[in-house]
């Protein structure tokens, strides 16, 4: 190593590789950690992004690669150490510290208790010295300008509260490298731009930070240095200033969903589904309506486009739509021209309505089950003969929807948990689409699927138009979304702020009528 | 295979060959351990676990737990025994009900499922943990037992009844006929019918089931009557060999069927086992039980042993799945 180039690295990542089964996240990636200097990390869902994170963590191991770290700081000479993360505590202890994107508080414990977890000062006798821990909990919130007590258990707080918790927590432990993984998702503008003030403290400390993000209003006041990273790959590195943004997006996105895909002009028909003034009310924290009064037709052959940010409801109202909140939801949802009341998934999938959930893992798949059992899970009755499951029945009725979606697995009975979320994605199309379903609602139908399948997905639902279904796309990605649809409705904290033709649906108009008045303030 | 499971076949066959290995290793230290009458001992010793572990598989395989199949055995077999010695009076008024040894069998059956329903209502209407609802059911299930009998064994049930325990057929035990019939019975019910496969799904992802359109509620309330139901016949056997139905029948049991389950590789976290591995996980328990009984183990040590056999069988179990997931 040469002590010139290392002189204010603390983290060099060098040729990191990791596959999961079915996918090959990371290809050889690698990234410099500068002291006083934050890096932003670009790129589409799937990208690698949070893999790689998760590596410098110590979340997991990677597959190939080297990473070395700083253990000491010496004045103006920093050595390198090469390390091997067995868990996060390891990285914790050479002063890595993560906040990651999902939320990870103890609902039931309090701020205090959650920001110092596994940490927490002791009195002589052992025991928590809760008069301290209250004290520098006190500080953190000050710093974060945060009102709450520190005794508040953090179940009881906002969501951009929670998140907040979450950096304090990556503060508490007096970090050197500080990674934060789309910190600002559900941050107010006062609590982001709190955010970048501590942001800015820490680069003077000499602390180096990573920064994850979509959004790229957010660059212009942290950032130092890009890479941008795409299918797992390293595809660009700059210092702020030196690409244009069109640049940045180009190459982020490599192909944009209307360069790989063309989507062919239909007439919509009939209409097929009408919903009026669905009302979804909140568990209590948080919005009073999770969906707040929606109203919207689908037609046959069309594809009706939904977008909104995160926690705007887009979930939530396709989940209604379904019939999963029966009891608590309300509104009036017509199909062709008959007024229907679901009284669970069932009753909708019996009125022809199919829905591909976004969280796949959790909500799609049956994971310890094979590729043919998870796609013959919704109708059996063909695989039958006497009563009894039928193989080669089954097989026989299975396999032309696998093939029509072109499932790659070793064989039918390959375990569905090793195939790519691409593949998993078509054997849940393939499973509904033996229902012969006549409404398709698809919530974020290509998160963490490869390009190619990507493609694919936009295809068959192109496809799946033309023979006259009616699709309900939900997508977070607006190019998706214009590329797809035929009409675009806007969500926004559970209300529908807009709709736009596909003619009218500009990304400007759309985006602009998906934000709360907060984003007005980053635009500057 | 229906659903090619390649971690419980490797699971199934990891046990097929523990049980042969003991199989040989008694053989060769015990002269009277490979013998036709011992054989026959084995499979009738193993007849009760087995009826109870065919319905401890299906909750397990649903994703729940079962801790009252022993204490409904006990109540099953008392309600069947005291029906047939006394009969049953309807309260207020004169009405006095014999019962025959079909309408005891019946009776006992349908005390069984009765409670294993209450278990499955608690758990899908309630949203009770299993380990709760089937703990409380434990504690009533003994304590009505108490109740029926006032704590003596009802016993001299009958030569027709006892012929359920001690009888045979063609040369083979009545309990033996009974379970391999329940298992020939279930093991299609798992792996060839909707009901099987929806079973699987549930235990594997409740989530995606329920989205699927499953009714999981119903497949749940099933599987917890069919275990009490299965507890009720076991609750039979046990009344029948000795003649008696005794208060505390059963104590325990629950825990035998369970380490049956793990032993023939169905996981505890749902979606994953066969009712075939099960068959295998009691032989394995069963024959571990006489051989160390004919070696003249002490009964304290054959706790200990079976206790390490449980953990041993668990931790390879761990071992195989971690491997093939990363």
């Amino acid at each position: 190593m040469t002590p010139a180039a290392t002189n204010d690295v603390l983290i060099d990542a060098t040729g990191i590789e990791k596959s999961f089964p079915g996918v090959r996240a990371l290809a050889g990636v690698s990234l410099q950690v500068r002291a006083g200097r934050l890096v932003a990390l670009l790129g589409e869902n799937g990208a690698g992004k949070s893999t790689l994170m998760n590596i410098l963590s110590g979340v997991f191991p990677p597959d190939a690669g080297t990473i070395r770290v700083v253990e000491r700081v010496v004045p103006n000479a920093l050595s390198l150490t090469e390390v091997r993360f067995a868990s996060p505590r390891d990285a914790q202890a050479l002063g890595i510290g993560i906040v990651h994107q999902e939320l990870n508080l103890i609902p039931g414990l309090t701020v205090a208790e959650n920001i110092w977890l596994g940490r927490e000062p002791r009195t002589a006798a052992g025991l928590i010295d809760y008069a301290r821990l209250h004290a520098d909990t006190a500080a953190i919130l000050t710093r974060l300008d945060l009102p709450v007590d520190p005794e508040t258990l953090v179940g009881e707080l906002r969501v951009g509260q929670q998140q907040l918790i979450e950096i304090g927590k990556a503060l508490s432990a007096d970090a050197r490298v500080l990674i934060l993984d789309e910190p600002t998702s559900s941050l107010s503008s006062h609590e982001v731009a709190v955010l970048f003030n501590v942001i800015a403290d820490l680069k003077r400390a000499g602390v180096g930070l990573v920064y994850i993000t979509h959004k790229f209003e957010e660059l212009a006041r942290i950032c130092d240095d890009l890479v941008i990273m795409r299918d797992g790959r390293l595809v660009g590195t700059a210092t702020y200033g030196e690409l244009t943004r069109d640049a940045l997006v180009r190459l982020m996105a490599g192909r944009e969903p209307k360069e790989i895909f063309q989507k062919t002009t239909t007439t919509p028909g009939a209409e097929l589904l009408r919903a009026e003034k669905i009302v979804l009310p909140g568990d209590g924290v948080g919005r009073r309506f999770l969906v707040d009064h929606v109203s919207l037709t689908l037609r046959r052959g069309e594809v009706l486009g939904i977008f909104g940010l995160i926690g705007a409801g887009r979930t939530e109202l396709l989940e209604t739509l379904f019939g999963q909140h029966a009891g608590r939801a309300a509104g009036t949802v017509t199909i062709e021209g008959r007024v229907v009341r679901f009284r669970g998934p069932a009753d909708a999938i019996a009125a022809g309505l199919a829905f591909a959930p976004e969280d796949r893992k959790r909500d799609g798949v049956v994971l310890p089950m094979s590729v043919l059992a998870n796609a013959s899970l919704a109708d059996l009755r063909p695989a039958l003969r006497g009563g009894f499951v039928s193989p080669a029945r089954e097989h026989a009725h299975i396999a032309t929807y696998l093939e029509r979606f072109r499932v790659k697995t070793p064989s039918v009975d390959e375990l569905i948990i090793n195939l790519s979320g691409g593949n998993q994605q078509k054997v849940i199309l393939a499973k509904w689409l033996a229902t012969g379903p006549k409404i398709l609602l698809l919530d974020e139908p290509t998160r963490g699927i490869d390009v190619n399948a990507k493609r694919e997905i936009y295809t068959f639902i192109d496809e799946l138009t033309q023979a006259g279904l009616g699709l309900i796309v939900v997508s977070s990605e607006l190019p998706e979304i214009l590329a797809l649809a035929d009409r675009v409705l806007v969500l926004c904290e559970g209300r529908a702020t807009a709709e736009f033709t596909r003619a009218d649906a500009t990304a400007e108009r759309v985006l602009s009528a998906a934000l709360p008045d907060r984003a007005m303030a980053l635009a500057s | 295979m229906t659903s090619p499971d390649y971690k419980a076949f490797f699971a199934r066959f990891r046990s097929l060959l523990a049980l042969g290995l003991m199989v040989l290793a008694l053989s060769l230290l015990s002269d009277r351990f490979l013998t036709p009458d011992n054989g026959w001992n084995i499979l009738r010793q193993i007849s009760v676990n087995l009826c109870l572990s065919i319905g401890m598989t299906l909750v397990i395989l649903g994703g729940g737990i079962d801790l009252s199949v022993g204490a409904i055995l006990g109540l099953a077999g008392a309600v069947a025994a005291g029906l047939l010695k006394h009969g049953l009076g309807i309260p207020g008024t004169t009405l006095w009900i014999e019962f025959t040894v079909f309408g005891a069998i019946l009776a006992a059956v349908f005390v069984g499922g009765a409670a294993g329903w209450c278990n499955g209502f608690a758990v899908t209407r309630f949203k009770l943990p299993p380990f709760v609802a089937t703990l409380g059911m434990l504690s009533i299930a003994r304590g009505l037992t108490m109740l029926w009998t006032g704590g003596f064994p009802i016993t001299g049930l009958g030569d027709d009844f006892g012929h359920i325990g001690t009888g045979a057929f063609l040369g083979m035990p009545l309990p033996v006929w009974i379970m391999l019939a329940l298992t020939a019975v279930f093991v299609v019910v798992t792996k060839r019918t909707r009901f099987g496969r929806h079973l699987y799904a549930v235990g594997g992802n409740e989530r995606a089931a329920r989205l699927t359109g499953l009714n999981v509620g119903r497949i749940k309330l099933a599987i917890y009557t069919l275990a009490g139901a299965l507890a009720g016949v076991a609750g039979l056997i046990v009344t029948a060999r000795l003649d008696s139905a005794q208060p505390n029948a059963g104590l325990g049991y629950e825990l035998d069927s369970i380490a049956a389950v793990v032993i023939g590789g169905t996981s505890l976290s749902g979606g994953r086992g066969s009712v075939a591995g099960t068959v295998l996980g009691c032989l394995i328990i069963g024959v571990l039980n006489n051989g160390l009984f004919l070696l003249n183990v002490s009964p304290f040590w054959q706790q200990v042993i079976k206790g390490g056999v449980i953990l041993l069988a668990v931790a390879l179990d761990k071992m195989n799945s971690k491997g093939r997931e990363t």
